[in-house]
């Protein structure tokens, strides 16, 4: 049992092979490559601009490298389009949030069980058989998580008028009703105050634990990162500069550079 | 108390006019919320719809005139009428076809363009299908008819008169078009709000980064609200067309449409029907009140005017969202 824990624990979900994006004359990644382990949290950091977010974006198919390979649960992953990476069980949170505002919490994650959600357009119309069923089954899974995440009172509030830190729980929350085999999260922290860094944290923590999902994360808070991320990559100007165990990172003379700004 | 009773008429009748107003603006409403696209050819595509199914019903052979003068043959017809209740499904089919090709034509080479440039391809596509319907079915006036009671009803005539001793004239084809019209609004909105598409289409209205990332097609929703916008027109052209005959002319409906836009705000599936009733209502009733001491004709101005007074103090539409600049 221990064996086989251990061993899917050194299983690569995602491997990054040689990544470069560019915008027009703007290197935003140049030959990245870095691997994301089956159950680990896997932190991104960098300064500003770096390019971690187009480090994501390139994970869930919104950008597309010019060169490269990203390899997912083994195989090559083809060009791809981001809806259809989300069919991959591939979910994400954004850097500002991106929720559905007019809608409520409960149908906010319910989107995120869309990729489960197979029924036809007539089965809906007629709201018989099948959408039914899938509805109900869906909305079952949907209220586990709502109940994991303590945002049951919220339920049928639109997102729209919750508070800052709120919406970033909730938004968490639709990432993972899609059960993500891979979990991304651009910032999950960032703009809250301290009660809510901690809330969020102890979230992140338990999805990786008690959920066993794997977690590849951005931060800027050096803190946060040192207590969350089993690995930690950093890139700078585009270049990833380290990759290693959060202690080895933070002691290392390049990183110490680049968020001190010294020029290269 | 009589002219109250017949201010009371001409506001019921404005009400079925403003119904039929409120569906073309719904039509608009659907696809802006969803692509972001101001449709210019809604109004065409109601004049589309109609087009196809007094063509179908009527047996009239596609390109007829085209064919006749390409080769010199004189075809008049199949020289049968079709069932009603199959021309009325393939003009849906049609609808739901050119849904298809809108987008893979046209929407799908054209994401992430300024919508203006987007607007340019509907203008486009309006004069295209303008051209297109005349071509196919010709561009002489045609009555519809699917069966629709028409004429003034007796009914309520005689109710109106039992109870205030007047008898109302309310046209039985208003009746059915707001019965149909209120149908359909609450069809769309059990839709929009219970099934798992209906959820997708509010996603990709509210955020298309958001919707792609959770696994929604934006090209699919799209397939999905032209079509919807092209039913919404086939409902709009059938009562239309039975009111006023089928003809170029139904196509300026769109036109009432814009003062409803601006009233209920481009984004608002309510202020839409809201903004309907009341240009509706407004207009018939301006013209009964105020029309004989300014020499009539009001109907075809009062709709803007009023727009233009709301844009001056609530530019984002009765209900619309308020635009705050972000700075
Ligand atoms: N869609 C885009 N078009 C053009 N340039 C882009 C685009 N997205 C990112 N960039 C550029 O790529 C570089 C990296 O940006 P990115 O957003 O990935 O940085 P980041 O590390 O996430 O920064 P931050 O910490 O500020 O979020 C920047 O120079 C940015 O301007
Ligand atoms: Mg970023």
């Amino acid at each position: 049992m221990e064996q086989v824990e251990l061993a899917n624990k050194n299983d690569i979900v995602m491997d990054i092979v040689n990544v470069t994006l560019r915008f027009g004359g703007v290197k935003a990644l140049s030959h990245v490559s870095f691997n994301i382990k089956r159950g680990e949290i896997r932190a991104i950091i960098g300064p500003n601009g770096a390019g971690k977010s187009s480090m994501l974006n390139v994970i869930n198919g919104f950008y597309t490298p010019q060169e490269g390979e990203i390899w997912f649960e083994g195989k090559r992953r083809p060009r791809l389009k981001p809806h259809q990476i989300a069919y991959q069980r591939i979910a994400r949170t954004f850097q500002n949030i991106a929720l559905f505002e007019g809608m409520t919490v409960l149908d906010n994650m319910m989107t995120g069980r869309m990729i489960y959600m197979k029924s036809g357009l007539l089965s809906q119309l007629a709201w018989w058989g099948k959408a039914e069923r899938e509805e109900t089954e869906n909305r079952l899974v949907v209220e586990k998580i709502i109940d994991f995440l303590e945002i049951q009172a919220i339920r049928k509030t639109p997102v729209g008028v919750l508070p800052y830190g709120l919406q970033k729980r909730v938004e968490l929350g639709r990432a993972l009703a899609a059960e993500p085999l891979l979990l991304l999260l651009d910032e999950p922290m960032a703009g809250m105050n301290n009660e809510e860094k901690e809330d969020m944290c102890r979230f992140i923590l338990d999805v990786n634990e008690e959920l066993g999902t794997t977690i590849a994360l951005i931060e800027h808070d050096m803190g946060v990162v040192m207590d969350l991320a089993d690995r930690v990559v950093v890139i700078d100007h585009g270049e990833k500069i380290a990759d290693g165990q959060p202690d080895e990172v933070r002691n290392d003379q390049n990183v110490i550079d680049a968020y001190l700004g010294v020029s290269h | 108390m009589q002219t109250l009773l017949f201010a009371l008429e001409v506001s019921i009748n404005g009400f079925m006019t403003g119904i039929l107003y409120a569906l073309v603006a719904l039509g608009f409403v659907l696809i802006f919320k969803a692509s972001g696209v101001f449709n210019y050819a809604q109004g065409v595509m109601v004049l589309f719809a109609a087009l196809t199914l007094v063509g179908l019903q009527q047996g009239i052979v596609p390109f007829e005139h085209l064919i006749n003068n390409l080769l010199g043959t004189s075809i008049h017809g199949f020289g049968w009428n079709m069932p009603t209740l199959l021309a009325l499904l393939l003009t849906l089919l049609s609808m739901l076809l050119l849904a298809w090709l809108v987008e893979r034509l046209i929407l799908k080479h054209l994401v992430n363009q300024n919508p203006v440039i987007l607007f340019m391809a509907t203008i486009g596509l309006a004069y295209f299908l303008e051209g297109f319907g005349d071509l196919m079915w010709g561009a002489d006036v045609k009555k519809l008819d699917i069966g629709i009671p028409v004429g003034i009803s007796d009914t309520v005539e005689q109710a109106t008169h039992e109870w205030f001793g007047y008898g109302f004239f309310i046209d039985r084809l208003d009746i059915t078009a707001s019965i149909v019209a209120a149908l359909l609004v609450i069809g769309l909105t059990i839709f929009s709000q219970f099934s798992k598409t209906g959820r997708a289409l509010r996603a990709v209205a509210d955020d298309h980064q958001a919707a792609l990332s959770v696994g929604i097609s934006l090209r699919r929703i799209w397939v999905i609200v032209w079509s919807i916008a092209g039913l919404v027109a086939l409902i709009a052209g059938i009562f239309w067309g039975t009111k006023s005959g089928v003809q170029f002319s139904l196509s300026l409906v769109a036109l009432k449409a814009l003062p409803v836009l601006m009233l209920g705000g481009l984004t608002s599936i309510p202020g839409a029907i809201v903004g309907g009733l009341l240009i509706g209502v407004g207009e018939k009733l301006f013209d009964f009140m105020i029309g004989s001491m300014i020499g009539g004709a009001t109907e075809n101005w009062f709709a803007y005017v009023v727009a233009l007074v709301f844009l001056l103090f609530r530019p984002q539409g009765l209900f619309g969202e308020k635009i705050i600049e972000r700075v």
